[in-house]
């Protein structure tokens, strides 16, 4: 049945609409077909983004199991073993199967476009990094049924995100959990260099007339960036996950102390790859910001080559600070120096950038839309998870703070209050260009006032009990610490979030089918995106654009001001 | 670093402000090394505070200033960045970090490089999952789970000084009181001392996720004055000091005295089953070394890493299946009869 169409990849409208008037059953087989074979940026994209969301939604419910069991003290929600696995499945799958996903399906929608290309560098790479990493995504969760863990009774793997070894050799996690955990994690790497590489050679051989390495718009300097730091950073990770196989399945012994193997070796490897990683996801929430604040603000950013070095700086500097996850190990007082101030200078090219954002708004005319709602709750609390890190790269007070809840609270106050948020107000800017329609305003801020309060009534009162001797991985506590109270409100906090996360799931569905028309244009911006249809048809833009200044679509709009008569 | 110390007026502030009533806050501390971070945490946080603020306060100064107003539609002045204004916010910055930079390295270096005096205690501790080994080699002692150690006089200080390594897995030793965590890596020695200025009990946990019940693998210190320290060693020094004959012994127990709950019968059970391949019972046929040392049981006050009171009756309950208490505790359940699990616990109560 309707192989002519079948056949053809990217069937036209024309063709499907024919095709359902006498098959209607047949045009959902041909949709379907047609994502499967797509090798369009914009399909990728979107199949990324929808991946990353319904695993945020798998991880939202894993943390909201972790915080009713810690409610109370001496809870019995769920039993040791189940906690100790969707911890660590929450943290994984946040990291590995949400984050990089949701950031590279925008960075694969808009590069291209941005950059007035057809497509990226790499197209059926493309596609294949995409289906590897849902192929390991699904191979994670499938350990669900197929693993045994800790004790033997486990089935996901229940080691903690970062999974030091020895814990994970043989002898302490017999069974298949952690088997499952490094294979997904491998082949997760591949599908994440692949894309590394694609967005990397976009940005830099993919360009359209005129826009010379200064006229790009940031977004593009930032993806071109974090690519880098996931070709640096996988790397090492996946040797890692070889040398524990390795241990597990043929007799090495890396990480088996028993046999000489060093559990420190483990570590270095770890976090070479995950510190690298804290930027690999939150640089293109920067990146997100450094497109919506502008336009919000009707200026254009302050300090643009300032803001490429201080991405670059960012990249380079964030490579030598691994070890500051590493200071209660025994590490000599010359390397905890060393690792406190390589960690203590990142804060100095962030802090231009948020300087440059504030710059930007200052003298400006802001609009309180929703997206700029969310990049200016993104400034105030990217700002205190900035200062709550440069207080852990202490090295003597991080002694007392490490593996503490405070520390939990601070990473949560980077992944979800700078990245989560700044997703969410790429969702809003850019979803008129991915479906054509608006997302509902007044649900939009509905969804930002929730989500403002569910997160500060959880993640600000976390830092407490941290410094209250909480240590973080713990199923359970005794009623004595003082932790009780902090923890409730911690607690009744998520479920203010899931909340908001249930208006803005609702608004993505309703606005689909029922939300305002947004055009080709509708925040009145200044990059090429806008200057297509919404969405955008197959090929993008049916001329090549040819730009000569960082605001193509200013200039057009200004021609008695054009920005190419400054830069 | 200079700025703030324990008697600057926003000590105070911080004490009542964060301090709220924990025996594991990282604010109140007793011992020299976890004095000097709680010292440097506050001028630090005092520090980053004020920074805070300042940034706080040119944000809403933005958001106030340049709303747009309604209607209008017309585009503000294009600024493109100025060099000067820029140059500043890097070196600002730069300068605050320097100082933080150095206040912390002073600290590190002295905490962590700090002699031992010949007076300091040697203490090794061994982590387990899930529980401490505290071994004492001065006095050839071995211990679980309930570490005690000397006050220390700063006149004439007793510090303690541990080595600490792990027989597993990675464990972290944090009494936030006393100092701050070190970990524990199997294959490898780690050092830290502490010197408690107060008599007391100080508690924390295991801080590295090391398994199944790393939530409860808690850790319990007894700072004593020296007086009291040495008479504990002297008592945990001496062999069991249970009256009651071992399975080794000549003793005949009558056959229909087997049905009682008595010491006697209890200790033949342990001695007879696989209790001692773990556990050992210092001057008995008990010699294991993979569970806690038994010798002086009844003289700390919790079991299983001090999650329960020890009293008979935990006793028996933990005995009996361990996985009650502690689900995927490395010791088994052995299956005995009721019977048999009351005369056990009749005999460790004699462990004193």
């Amino acid at each position: 049945m309707a192989t002519t169409i079948m056949s053809d990849p990217n069937p036209t409208r024309e063709a499907l609409d024919e095709r359902a008037s006498t098959d209607p059953g047949g045009r959902y087989l041909d949709t379907i077909h047609s994502w499967i074979v797509t090798v369009d940026h914009k399909k990728i994209g979107i199949m990324y983004i929808c991946y990353a969301l319904v695993f945020l939604l798998i991880a939202g419910m894993q943390a909201m199991v972790i915080r009713i069991q810690l409610a109370i003290p001496h809870n019995t929600f769920v039993s040791p073993f189940t906690y100790n696995r969707v911890f660590t499945m929450h943290g994984t799958t946040m990291v590995f199967l949400v984050g990089m996903p949701i950031l590279f399906g925008f960075g694969n929608y808009l590069l291209p476009l941005m950059l007035g290309v057809r497509d990226m560098a790499f197209p059926r790479l493309n596609a294949f990094s995409f289906w590897i990493s849902a192929f390991a995504g699904a191979f994670l969760y499938f350990s669900f049924i197929g693993g045994a863990g800790l004790a033997g009774t486990g089935t996901a793997p229940d080691v903690g995100w970062f999974a030091y070894a020895p814990l994970t050799e043989k002898a302490f996690s017999p069974g298949h959990t952690v088997d499952y955990w490094a294979l997904a994690l491998i082949l997760n790497g591949i599908g994440s260099i692949g894309t590394a590489v694609n967005l990397f050679t976009t940005v830099f051989c993919m360009r359209c007339k005129g826009m010379t390495l200064l006229r790009i718009p940031l977004l593009g300097w930032i993806y071109a960036t974090t690519a880098f730091l996931v070709l640096v950073a996988i790397g090492p990770l996946t040797a890692a996950q070889i040398m524990l196989l390795i241990d597990r399945y043929l007799g090495g012994h890396f990480f088996d102390t028993q046999m000489g193997g060093s559990a420190i070796l483990w570590a270095h490897f770890f976090w070479i790859f995950g510190h690298p990683e804290v930027y690999i996801l939150v640089l293109p929430a920067f990146g997100f910001a450094n497109e919506i604040i502008p336009v919000f603000s009707r200026k254009a950013i302050f300090g643009y080559p300032a803001m490429v070095a201080a991405t670059a700086g960012v990249a380079f500097i964030s490579s030598g600070v691994w070890a500051h996850h590493m200071f209660t190990m025994g590490m000599t007082s010359f390397g905890n120096t060393f690792f406190t101030l390589s960690t203590m200078l990142v804060s100095i090219p962030t802090g231009i950038k948020v300087f440059n954002w504030i710059a930007t708004m200052w003298g400006g005319k802001i609009r309180l839309t929703v997206p700029m709602l969310f990049s200016i709750a993104f400034l105030f609390q990217w700002l205190t998870a900035g200062l709550t890190g440069i207080m852990l790269s202490v090295s003597a007070w991080n002694w007392q703070l490490h593996n503490s809840y405070f520390v939990v609270a601070h990473f949560h106050y980077v992944l979800v209050g700078a990245i989560l948020f700044m997703v969410f107000a790429a969702f809003y800017y850019w979803y008129p260009k991915m479906t054509g329609r608006m997302l509902n305003e007044r649900l939009g801020k509905w969804h930002f006032w929730t989500m403002v309060v569910g997160f500060h009534l959880t993640f600000d009162f976390m830092h407490i009990p941290g410094l209250l001797g909480m240590p973080r991985q713990i199923y359970t506590y005794e009623p004595n610490r003082g932790w009780t109270g902090w923890n409730e409100i911690v607690t009744l906090g998520t479920f203010v979030q899931a909340i908001a996360i249930g208006i803005f799931v609702y608004n993505l569905v309703h606005s689909y089918f029922q939300g305002e028309v947004a055009g080709p244009d509708p925040w009145d911006a200044w990059t090429l995106e806008w200057s297509t249809q919404s969405p955008p048809p197959e090929y993008n833009f049916a001329v090549d654009p040819i730009v000569a200044s960082r605001r193509p679509l200013w200039d057009l709009k200004h021609p008695e001001d054009p920005d190419s008569a400054f830069e | 670093m200079t700025v703030g110390g324990s008697g600057t007026w926003y000590s105070h502030f911080y004490s009542f402000g964060i301090c709220v009533a924990s025996p594991t806050s990282i604010f109140s501390t007793t011992s020299t090394p976890a004095d000097k971070v709680r010292l440097l945490s506050l001028d630090v946080l005092f520090t980053l505070g004020c920074v805070f603020l300042a940034i706080v306060a040119l944000i809403v100064h933005v958001l106030v200033h340049y709303r747009a107003r309604k209607g209008d539609t017309t585009e503000p002045p294009q600024v493109f960045g100025s060099a000067q204004i820029e140059l500043a916010w890097t070196i600002i910055p730069t300068l605050i970090i320097l100082v933080l930079f150095l206040g912390t390295a002073r600290v590190v270096f002295e905490v962590q490089d700090a002699a031992a005096p010949k007076s300091a205690l040697n203490v090794t501790v061994v982590g387990h999952q899930y529980w401490w080994e505290f071994r004492y080699p001065k006095y050839n002692l071995v211990t679980a789970n309930e570490l005690h150690i000397p006050l220390s006089d700063p006149g004439n200080p007793t510090p303690t000084y541990m080595e600490l390594t792990s027989a597993d897995v990675i464990h972290s030793f944090w009494v936030p009181s006393l100092a701050g965590k070190t970990d524990l890596l199997p294959n490898r020695v780690n050092e830290m001392w502490v010197d408690p200025h107060k008599v007391g009990l100080y508690e924390g946990q295991c801080a590295q996720f090391c398994g199944a019940q790393h939530a409860k693998m808690l850790l319990r210190v007894y700072v004593e004055t020296p007086e009291d320290f040495q008479r504990w060693i002297g008592t945990q020094r001496q062999q069991a000091k249970t009256s009651v004959p071992g399975i080794l012994s000549n003793v005949d127990l009558e056959s229909d005295n087997s049905q009682k709950i008595t010491p006697q019968l209890g200790r033949r059970v342990f001695e007879g089953q696989a209790c001692i391949s773990c556990h050992a019972v210092r001057g008995t046929v008990a010699g294991g070394r993979f569970g806690p040392d038994l010798t002086h049981l009844m003289s700390r006050s919790t079991i299983a890493a001090g999650i329960a009171p020890n009293t008979p009756e935990n006793l028996l309950i933990w005995i009996t299946d361990p996985s009650v208490m502690k689900p995927g505790s490395l010791m088994p359940a052995m299956h005995l009869t009721s019977l048999e699990n009351k005369q056990i616990t009749a005999y460790l109560t004699t462990l004193r």
